[in-house]
């Protein structure tokens, strides 16, 4: 369980987050959506500490985490996989040393718990003989993968992923999708992801945080979004052929 | 200007900090050594093999006095690589060489997000990826201008050898004549100051990135452009204070 309370955070004059205060719950996939540039990407850095907020204050199950030194971070850090929105995968090093880095950095395993490690992971993402092969040689969605299985390579008590299936195809997407709330429910970690994909909300959102412009606008989960009428969050929803079609 | 030299501060602060995990360091250093170093033997050989001969000609052919004897052209020829054609000019093309290579490869991990995933397991980011290559750069430039030094009196050589200007005994007579050690320390100084600069600079500017790809490129040419002409500048500074 992750409390964010009060958050605020501007840059320059520009408020980019206006007061948040939610939170996100164990084994759940909890959703922030929202259009492009109402503060998605700024709210999950906030909760993994890459940017420190200007008010409020994060909470890991009672442990704070904003305002604290980098060796505090640190003890909560290693409890957390991140999935980039591009995969921000390491270019120069290849899908196994990739996924064994957080172990690397954070345990002392021997090496061959380490391959072991990587092995299990690579196959809870449904990968087999990459390991060896640099990013550059595997494709969206294998990279995609591959950054989920270095997100919960150190075994995570919380997982975050920016926009996890954008530039995919619908297929591949409902694919990530259904790979972030398997392990969720599985492994019972508290999940955020960070989507503007309705396919995406439909599909895993058991609770969901609606951002417009920085603001917190509206909170509920897949079963409510269809029915509700605040009027930007409808706006939002039926914002795709697709979706207005289902509304008729 | 002066932000950004502050920001410059801040981050070779976070630079020089002991690495975390001792191994990991060295792996780094490992790969930064072939990278910087070791891939640059080919481009520092030819630029100092037809400087080298460039200048024992220009010599040759500006010494019409008969008073002059020609072993001065081996003399001048060593002098000018040492004091100044192998420290500097090959620091300048290893400016635009390592230089921009340092700067587009921090750049892409910055706007690909590699540096705020180092951050998040738990590494930083500076001393992880900038401590190598300016411990590289500053342990193996040395080699790298010694071996530029060498080609470069040998290219002298060849040179007079090949136009029949100088006669190979003339000009090893002027090689070997009123030798000064202090110059060699001064060139190694030279060169350790502009490994510092070039791969100081590329590193925080790279790593200063905002954007994609149009501002890595942007950087990785300022980083040139910025190293270039710190070392120019410091060249005349440790001059004025080591030979002066
Ligand atoms: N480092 C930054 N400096 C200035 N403005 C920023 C920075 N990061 C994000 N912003 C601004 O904050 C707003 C929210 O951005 P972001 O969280 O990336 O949106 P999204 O919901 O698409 O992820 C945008 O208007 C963006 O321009
Ligand atoms: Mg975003």
């Amino acid at each position: 369980m992750i409390h964010l309370n009060n958050i605020q955070k501007s840059f320059g004059d520009r408020l980019v987050l206006d007061d948040i205060d939610t939170c996100f719950e164990k084994g759940k996939t909890n959703l922030i959506i929202g259009q492009s540039g109402s503060g998605k990407t700024v709210l999950m850095k906030c909760c993994i500490g890459l940017i420190d907020p200007d008010a409020g204050e994060i909470v890991y199950d009672n442990r704070q985490f904003s305002n604290q030194s980098d060796r505090r971070k640190q003890d909560i850090r290693k409890e957390m996989g991140v999935l980039f929105q591009g995969g921000a995968l390491f270019d120069s090093f290849t899908v196994e040393q990739n996924i064994m880095f957080p172990l690397n950095m954070f345990t002392s395993m021997s090496l061959e718990e380490k391959l072991d490690r990587v092995n299990f992971c690579l196959q809870r993402v449904n990968l087999v003989n990459v390991n060896k092969l640099f990013p550059s040689e595997i494709s969206g969605g294998m990279m995609k993968r591959v950054a989920i299985a270095r997100a919960i390579s150190n075994n995570p008590r919380y997982l975050f992923c920016d926009e996890p299936n954008s530039g995919l195809d619908p297929k591949t997407a409902e694919l990530i999708d259904a790979l972030i709330s398997e392990i969720t429910e599985e492994y019972d970690i508290t999940t955020v992801v960070n989507t503007h994909d309705m396919n995406s909300v439909l599909q895993i959102g058991q609770k969901i945080t609606f951002l417009y412009n920085g603001k917190l606008w509206w909170e509920g989960d897949k079963n409510t979004i269809l029915d509700t009428d605040n009027p930007e969050l409808r706006d939002f929803v039926f914002s795709t052929e697709l979706t207005r079609r289902i509304k008729r | 200007m002066l932000k950004l030299l502050g920001e410059y501060l801040i981050l070779m602060f976070s630079v020089f900090k002991r690495p975390d995990k001792g191994p990991v360091f060295r792996r780094q250093l490992m790969i930064e050594f072939i990278g910087l170093g070791v891939d640059s033997f080919g481009i520092v050989a030819i630029i100092s093999v037809f400087t080298g001969a460039i200048v024992a000609i220009q010599t040759a052919y500006n010494i019409d006095s008969p008073l002059i004897p020609l072993s001065m052209v081996g003399f001048t020829t060593r002098q000018m690589v040492i004091l100044e054609f192998s420290p500097t000019i090959i620091s300048l093309i290893l400016a635009g060489k390592v230089g921009s290579r340092i700067a587009s490869e921090i750049g892409t991990m910055r706007v690909t997000e590699q540096i705020d995933a180092l951050r998040v397991m738990g590494v930083n980011p500076a001393n992880y990826l900038i401590l190598p290559k300016i411990t590289a750069s500053m342990l193996f430039n040395p080699v790298l201008i010694t071996f530029s030094i060498f080609l470069g009196i040998f290219g002298g050589w060849g040179a007079c050898v090949i136009t029949n200007l100088v006669t190979s005994t003339d000009f090893v007579e002027g090689l070997r004549g009123w030798f000064e050690p202090f110059t060699v320390t001064y060139a190694m100084i030279k060169t350790v100051v502009f490994a510092f600069i070039i791969s100081s600079v590329s590193g925080f500017l790279g790593y200063s990135v905002q954007g994609g790809s149009i501002e890595v490129g942007r950087a990785s040419t300022k980083a040139v452009v910025y190293s270039s002409i710190l070392i120019i500048f410091f060249d005349l500074i440790l001059t004025q204070l080591l030979l002066i």
